[in-house]
């Protein structure tokens, strides 16, 4: 009796979770008269899709969006990796100093910089560029792909080191033809984990970016909603182009997405 | 020997190089610009001309009483959602896994369900609830109407942050609930069932022993609420606009800040904002150290 109870309350938290998500989605295929009309109906037709891509500039922003994220999950990626490798396996003079200065940043509130980011960026030409928004994300994710990769290359077992020296590998070979190919289930950790706070990231682009041309997605939401104000069939096409990469990402690589949050929380 | 000895040296050298790309790229665009922004905060400005050296002007300028008017319903309004999300948000993702610990078919399902609104934008949250809320044509009322419950729920002053409340929690509760699922997941079968052995009832296994036993999981959930409150930006920009709709009742610190140094058109915007972001700062670290000694004390 009281199980059922419980079972009833869960299932019905969980149809007002999803209800808005499937709201969304329904009215994204319904005419916008249709929706005013009567709030909730079934699709009838991709309309608002068109007219979102074409009309509103959605091309343009899901193609600014994509770019930034993958140039700065890219560089983010590589420039970490490079440095977790030292960090991980190897000993040096100020080994644990830099590691520190990298890791702190998890806990430095970035966004508290960004005036002064603004005029760096301003004195590089790079205020309203892709180029400087790449820069700025790749620079932000570094302390936690370094605490990652760092954790991950300290696991490896020590022999392998010894056997590529004594094959003869320099430091490069060794981290390109050794390590590369093992430290790649981290990489996607890292790769994954970054994609989701790039990708909606609202606070840099505000700031950095006014050329309606390369605007990513967030703000590119923002002129959007003010311009289809009134057109309510294309605002929910939007929302739910915005939102299906993410989804897409999570349902291909939830493994990673979990280990990357575990790995956050264990700071 | 020798030559493994300075091989081995050499080798250690070229750990520098492998440091250098990403020491600059995060030296440049990160740690730079935050400690500037602190000096930043020591000079009065002419726009974007350094004008003089100001002491701590621009901090009492905080608390000078034009600003201090913006700054303190802000800074209430981050408290009560940190209230309103340790209440309703945290209360039922624990209430969750309690129960989800106990149902054997469909956990996984509802687990994901709870967790999807998570997944998406916070600013495509706060526009689709814009929609969903809306008097006119939205669906959340014309589902109240007959119940006689519809009402402007993010228009009136009175219901805005509230409402605020539900919404971070719609997106959020699969958060707790994770994280107390997984603590509940460590905690030995045998200390309940010996505790029933010793006639104690459910209510008692859950009092003494299970919820004491999840307090590193409640200390680690209300650091990160904290944390997350404070910091809110982009679900109350797209709820209320960049001053907080309506009539201010749903101000934050982060929509404050945004205001100040990039709408105000004070000619000393960057000297105010400054002092604004270390206060922040300093507030929200300082916060979270207290709450972090007071949370993780031996019981």
């Amino acid at each position: 009796m009281r199980a059922s109870i419980v079972k009833v309350l869960l299932w019905g938290y969980a149809a007002f979770s999803m209800a808005p998500l499937v709201v969304m989605l329904l009215s994204s295929f319904r005419p916008t008269s249709e929706i005013f009309d009567q709030p909730i109906g079934p699709p009838s037709g991709l309309g608002n899709y068109v007219k979102a891509w074409t009309e509103a500039s959605f091309s343009t922003y899901v193609v600014n969006s994509a770019a930034v994220v993958v140039g700065a999950v890219l560089l983010g990626a590589v420039v970490s990796l490079l440095a977790a490798y030292p960090l991980g396996r190897r000993e040096f003079r100020g080994r644990s100093m830099f590691a520190a200065y990298f890791i702190s940043g998890m806990t430095l509130p970035a966004h508290l910089g960004v005036l002064p980011l603004f005029y760096l960026l301003e004195s590089m030409g790079l205020v309203d560029s892709l180029t400087g928004l790449v820069l700025v994300y790749a620079a932000g994710s570094v302390p936690f792909n370094v605490f990652v990769l760092t954790a991950f290359f300290r696991q490896l077992p020590h022999e392998l080191d010894e056997a590529a020296a004594l094959d003869g590998a320099g430091p490069l070979a060794t981290f390109w033809h050794v390590m590369l190919p093992l430290v790649r289930p981290a990489l996607a950790t890292v790769v994954v984990f970054q994609f989701v706070p790039i990708w909606n990231d609202f606070f840099y682009p505000l700031v950095l970016m006014r050329d309606e041309t390369k605007l990513t997605l967030p703000v590119g939401l923002t002129h959007f909603f003010g311009q289809f104000q009134n057109d309510w069939g294309t605002l929910f096409a939007g929302l739910v182009m915005t939102t299906i990469p993410l989804v897409v990402l999570f349902v291909l690589a939830t493994r990673q997405i979990v280990a990357g949050l575990t790995a956050g929380m264990n700071r | 020997m020798a030559l493994g000895v300075r091989r081995g040296q050499g080798r250690n050298r070229s750990s520098y190089v492998f440091l250098i790309p990403a020491f600059l790229l995060y030296s440049a665009f990160v740690v730079y610009p935050l400690f500037t922004g602190l000096t930043y905060s020591f000079f009065t400005w002419k726009g974007t001309l350094r004008d003089s050296f100001a002491g701590l002007d621009n901090y009492a300028g905080l608390l000078s009483g034009a600003f201090l008017d913006q700054l303190l319903p802000a800074l209430g309004h981050n408290a009560l959602l940190f209230a309103g999300t340790m209440l309703v948000q945290n209360t039922l993702g624990l209430a969750f896994a309690l129960a989800l610990s106990r149902v054997r078919r469909g956990k996984r399902a509802l687990q994901t369900m709870f967790a999807l609104p998570y997944l998406v934008n916070p600013l495509v949250i706060g526009y689709l609830w814009t929609l969903l809320l809306s008097p006119a044509f939205g669906p959340v009322n014309a589902l109240l109407k007959p119940l006689g419950l519809a009402m402007p729920w993010l228009g009136d002053p009175g219901t805005a942050l509230p409402t605020v409340v539900v919404i971070t929690t719609w997106q959020w509760v699969g958060f707790p609930m994770l994280l107390f699922s997984a603590a509940l997941g460590g905690i030995p079968q045998e200390y309940a069932e010996a505790a029933r052995t010793d006639g104690a009832g459910s209510w008692q296994v859950l009092r003494r022993i299970t919820l004491p036993l999840l307090r590193p999981a409640m200390a680690t959930v209300t650091i990160l609420s904290f944390i997350g409150s404070m910091g809110t930006f982009a679900l109350v920009y797209a709820l209320g606009g960049s001053n907080g709709a309506p009539a201010g009742a749903t101000d934050v610190l982060g929509l404050l800040f945004y205001r100040t140094a990039f709408a105000s058109g004070d000619v000393n915007a960057l000297g105010t904002s400054s002092a604004l972001a270390v206060f922040m700062f300093t507030f929200i670290f300082g916060s979270t150290l207290l709450l972090e000694r007071v949370l993780r004390r031996k019981a």
